[in-house]
């Protein structure tokens, strides 16, 4: 067993008293718990009489977030059709692609639980919603990281400036106090105006910041030479340009040279009368002890890390991050001991550690969402080792399974999940079987659908089940036509031949049919069953008779007993059926028929002679037993006498 | 294709139904229905789209369905329709034992006609509390679905694949006709009728296969053609251009049917614009009787024009539900998203 990397969270159940006892039973995705007292022996006392419900996951439920799931799983079933056989250069895009759409998804929920929150009245609705908010923008955060340093893998050059994009979204506020600034009357003198300019130097937003410096130069027409030089400082900073013809060491040399100009202007005192210009000159050189006196301007480590590079570094390799992330870190959170859990997945994603990230990512959060779709994401991308885990599977399915387990425990979810288990080569199919079984069919419709996933799975046994129970359902609210639309679908001859009885008792008690519409129209379904296909052709009897084709109705009814396909306890009403038949005034029956008939009339009352006497049985019973088969012997003697004379007597 | 608007609504969408809209204004209908199902709390919620001048809608949100009012609804909403008053009739469905779902309404104001899983045909008026007439045991499987055919006539749709037409001009509870396919007994789930031909009917089944009949003559339909490959859940003929017919299936797609046939008759015994087109089918009647005969019941669909088209971008969880009304569809999802297309070609 495994040590366990992060002590349980401790959950307090408020209505159980201290001292008592609790048991508790697993769910799907929850545990029952409930008071009791347990004791070594003798009888075990109980508590309160309620049980309480502890859920690990409230995610799901919350009706902004269902949209993220339902989204992500559109892009997730999408991005399994890609084909593999592309050569991975043209395939690179795509994945970002979808790295960006998962984002947007992210963002667009974000925003909208952003607007709820604010408009929310109750306080603690309200601090809940700011936690959703706080833990979505955390994801979104990683995610962009991970796309940047894993999918995208940007080579040296354009990794900062992929960093630096990332950066740029996530720190809005520049843009909010810009516009304040801008929008009062003098932005030069706005108490903020100098704030802003600072972020957007360490954002490396230089056109921005020459613009806002503009503001400050035309109002001291004084110092206007050392906003020149200070402009062009600014505007002859190198980016590397990814798809020009430059290269890295080209850009390297430029580079160099620009910061060797900066140094100099530092050096020879240009900007010694303005602090503020000789500050950014400062953060231009990435004067470390600059950069740190603004951390409420970087407000992260991870910017500082950014900016750092961009100043110091801009040709930074991928490899060589995660001595810069560390030592960035370690400056920037001097006075905080303990690093929080989302320092440590971004420190993990800049040391390359793909494994870490997840598996801090899989505690930090509650629900299995993220991990699970950015494991995917990158399995496609081949970043993956095949990490076999002690259960057998590997590690994306092992998420995905967990996720659409947690899924299927919803009410509504549970169709997503269906399509996740259907991309879990290994295990899927199994966890599909055994949780379809379970979903609650509360109408018709939804029994369709749940048939339909199995039907198209190929999961004959969960079919035959599910049928099973909707057949039983109306069987017991008497809709005998469903049970039977719902025993052909499953093709379950044995519970058609149930239903058949129902009829057949139904006609014995009731004498007539019930559900004709149901039992006229057959058709092909007829030969899912004997029985069934006996209670089809004994119903066609009687329609024969009541269009009086009597030679045919007589033909059929000799011919269901003779063939075996009526049950031998029908036998006895046939041939009372065939009575009227033989006491026609016509003869119906020919000689050869009326043998047959003999035949199973002596056959039937042998087999009840041969019965053991059942001394319970009425006197009455027995009367009329007797009565009847000697009626039957009576007619059957006087038809045969009349046959024989007919079929004798040559024709006139 | 850009013309769609896809919104996703954090509940599994059964039935949408645009507003009726009066056509002497020659508005494009703004405001739609949707009921969900399988949510613990379902609900019925009114959409609308377009630009009304209502505020807090900018432009970049225009077309995007706007929720306007909510209603809880107990048990899955399976079908909608519109009429003015509401009233609840509690239990109307029944099984001995427990409620049974009502599968489908339809309304002819004032009457209102429902059908269940029980079997049963219930008529209610708008303005009465009682029930006006119940057929019991009218079936002995689920009714799926039901339609006027005319004021007095309904037609229902039930799991053993039979169409059943019901008079209920007569007091007997048995149906006056009975149409089912030869072969199969595929349960049908999806009925309707075209608005201008009343003999013509389309159904859906559970194959997924479409087929038209016509209730005036013989008991099996006169075309099948094969739409989807799962479970059909509506099907819908335009309600003022009939050669084009919409169907929605669980397979995720929703098909855009429209028929057109080449004609060779003469243009002066070729009806007007909303009318049947002529059909140069060999079912053309000898004699001097030049009946128009429906585009649609041209049998053989390679004699006439038959057009398919998808209509929704990509595949998605089972389409449930879509209606149709001048230029604008809606249809909802069980991915939880409704889609709006305002520039239908019809």
């Amino acid at each position: 067993m495994e040590e366990v990397d992060v002590e349980p969270v401790v959950t307090k159940i408020p209505a159980v008293s201290d001292g008592k006892h609790m048991g508790f039973a697993w769910g799907p995705g929850d545990i029952l718990v409930y008071e009791t007292l347990h004791k070594a022996s003798g009888a075990s006392g109980s508590g309160c009489s309620f049980i309480h419900e502890v859920r690990k996951d409230e995610d799901i439920y919350s009706p902004i977030l269902r949209k993220l799931f339902n989204e992500s799983h559109h892009i997730f079933v999408g991005l399994q059709t890609i084909r593999e056989d592309l050569p991975s250069k043209s395939r690179k895009p795509q994945f970002v692609s979808i790295s960006k759409n998962y984002r947007s998804v992210i963002r667009a929920c974000m925003e909208e639980l952003q607007q709820v929150a604010v408009s929310a009245k109750d306080g603690e609705a309200a601090t809940q919603y700011g936690n959703q908010v706080s833990i979505l923008l955390a994801i979104e955060l990683i995610w962009n990281l991970c796309e940047v340093l894993f999918i995208d893998a940007a080579p040296a050059g354009s990794l900062l400036l992929h960093l630096l994009d990332w950066v740029r979204l996530h720190k809005a506020d520049v843009d909010e106090k810009a516009r304040d600034v801008l929008q009062s009357d003098s932005p030069a003198e706005h108490r903020d105006y100098w704030d802003v300019v600072m972020s957007y130097v360490l954002q490396g937003r230089l056109d921005e910041a020459r613009q806002m410096l503009m503001k400050q130069a035309t109002l001291q027409p004084a110092a206007r030479n050392m906003y020149k030089v200070m402009d062009t400082l600014l505007s002859k900073m190198p980016f590397f340009n990814p798809s020009g013809t430059q290269t890295l060491t080209e850009f390297d040399v430029k580079w160099r040279h620009w910061h060797e100009e900066v140094d100099r202007c530092l050096q020879d005192n240009s900007f010694a009368s303005n602090k503020h210009l000789e500050i950014i000159c400062k953060l231009l050189l990435g004067d470390e002890d600059t950069l740190l006196e603004h951390k409420e301007l970087l407000g992260t480590w991870y910017h500082f890390l950014v900016t750092r590079l961009l100043f110091c570094h801009p040709t930074v390799k991928p490899a060589e991050l995660h001595y810069y992330a560390q030592s960035c870190m370690t400056m920037f959170l001097d006075s905080r001991s303990v690093p929080e859990p989302l320092d440590s997945i971004l420190l993990a994603a800049f040391e390359f550690d793909i494994h870490q990230v997840i598996k801090d990512c899989s505690i930090a959060l509650n629900n299995w969402w993220f991990v699970a779709h950015l494991t995917d994401l990158l399995d496609h991308c081949k970043l993956l080792q095949s990490h076999n885990l002690h259960f057998g599977s590997n590690l994306r399915e092992f998420l995905l399974l967990e996720y659409a387990a947690g899924l299927f425990t919803h009410h509504s979810l549970w169709q997503l999940a269906v399509d996740y288990f259907d991309h879990c080569p290994e295990f899927g199919r199994v966890y599909l079987e055994l949780q379809i079984e379970r979903v609650p069919l509360d109408t018709e419709r939804k029994a369709l659908k749940v048939l339909r996933i199995c039907e198209q799975r190929q999961m004959s046994e969960q079919v035959r089940s599910i049928c099973k129970i909707m057949a039983m359902r109306a069987l017991r609210n008497n809709r005998l036509g469903s049970a039977l639309s719902w025993s052909i679908r499953a093709k379950d001859a044995a519970f058609a031949t149930l239903i058949s009885e129902r009829f057949l008792q139904d006609y014995c008690t009731r004498g007539t049919f019930s559900d004709l519409d149901l039992i006229d129209n057959l058709g092909p379904a007829m030969l899912l069953s004997d029985r069934l296909t006996f209670l089809g052709k004994y119903r066609e009897f009687h329609k024969l008779y009541e269009e009086k084709r009597f030679t045919e109705a007589a033909k059929l009814l000799l011919s269901l007993m003779t063939a075996k396909i009526a049950p031998r306890s029908f036998w006895m009403t046939l041939l009372t059926d065939a009575l009227p038949l033989l006491e026609q005034k016509e003869v119906i029956f020919s000689a050869d028929q009326t043998y047959e008939l003999m035949y199973c009339l002596g056959e039937l009352t042998s087999s009840l002679n041969s019965e053991a006497p059942d001394t319970d049985r009425p006197m009455q019973e027995e009367d009329i037993e007797v009565t009847k088969v000697e009626l039957l012997r009576l007619a059957l003697a006087r038809n045969l006498a009349m046959a024989i004379v007919k079929e004798g007597t040559v024709g006139t | 294709m850009e013309s769609i608007n896809a919104k996703y609504v954090s509940q599994k969408i059964s039935k949408t139904r645009w507003r009726p809209i009066s056509h002497s204004f020659l508005q494009q209908p703004d405001i739609f229905a949707t009921g969900s199902w399988d949510n613990e709390h379902n609900k019925i919620s009114f959409w609308s789209i377009g630009s009304h001048g209502s505020s807090a809608m900018e432009d970049e949100f225009e077309g995007e369905p706007q929720l306007s009012c909510e209603q809880k609804h107990d048990g899955d909403v399976l079908d909608l329709q519109k009429i003015s008053i509401a009233q609840q009739w509690a239990r109307a469905h029944r099984y001995p034992c427990d409620n049974a779902p009502c599968t489908g309404v339809v309304c002819s104001s004032p009457e209102i006609v429902t059908v269940g899983e029980d079997g049963r045909i219930i008529v209610f008026r708008a303005d009465q509390e009682g029930v006006v007439r119940v057929i019991e045991n009218a079936d002995s499987s689920t009714i799926h679905a039901v339609t006027y055919l005319r004021t007095t006539e309904i037609l229902t749709v039930n799991s053993i694949g039979q169409l059943k037409l019901w008079d209920f001009r007569q007091q007997s509870n048995s149906p006056s006709q009975i149409l089912s396919l030869s072969g199969d007994r595929v349960p049908l789930h999806c009925v309707d009728r075209h608005p201008n031909q009343q003999h013509i009917v389309a159904t859906g089944g559970q194959d997924g296969m479409l087929c038209v009949w016509d209730v005036r003559q013989g008991n099996t339909p006169f075309s099948l053609m094969e739409a989807h490959s799962a479970e059909m859940w509506e099907v819908h003929f335009h309600p003022t251009n009939p050669d084009h017919l919409f169907t929605c299936s669980e397979d995720g797609s929703l098909l855009h049917w429209e028929t057109s046939s080449h004609s060779e008759m003469p243009s002066f015994l070729q009806g007007g614009r909303n009318s049947s087109m002529m059909s140069r089918s060999a079912m053309a009647p000898a004699g001097g009787n030049q009946s128009l005969i429906n585009a649609w019941l041209s049998g053989d669909s390679s004699k006439g024009r038959l057009e398919t088209s998808h209509m929704l971008p990509s595949q998605t969880l089972s389409v449930n539900s879509l209606d149709v009304l001048e230029q604008c569809l809606v249809c909802g999802t069980d991915g939880e998203a409704i889609f709006v297309n305002r520039q239908v070609p019809v």
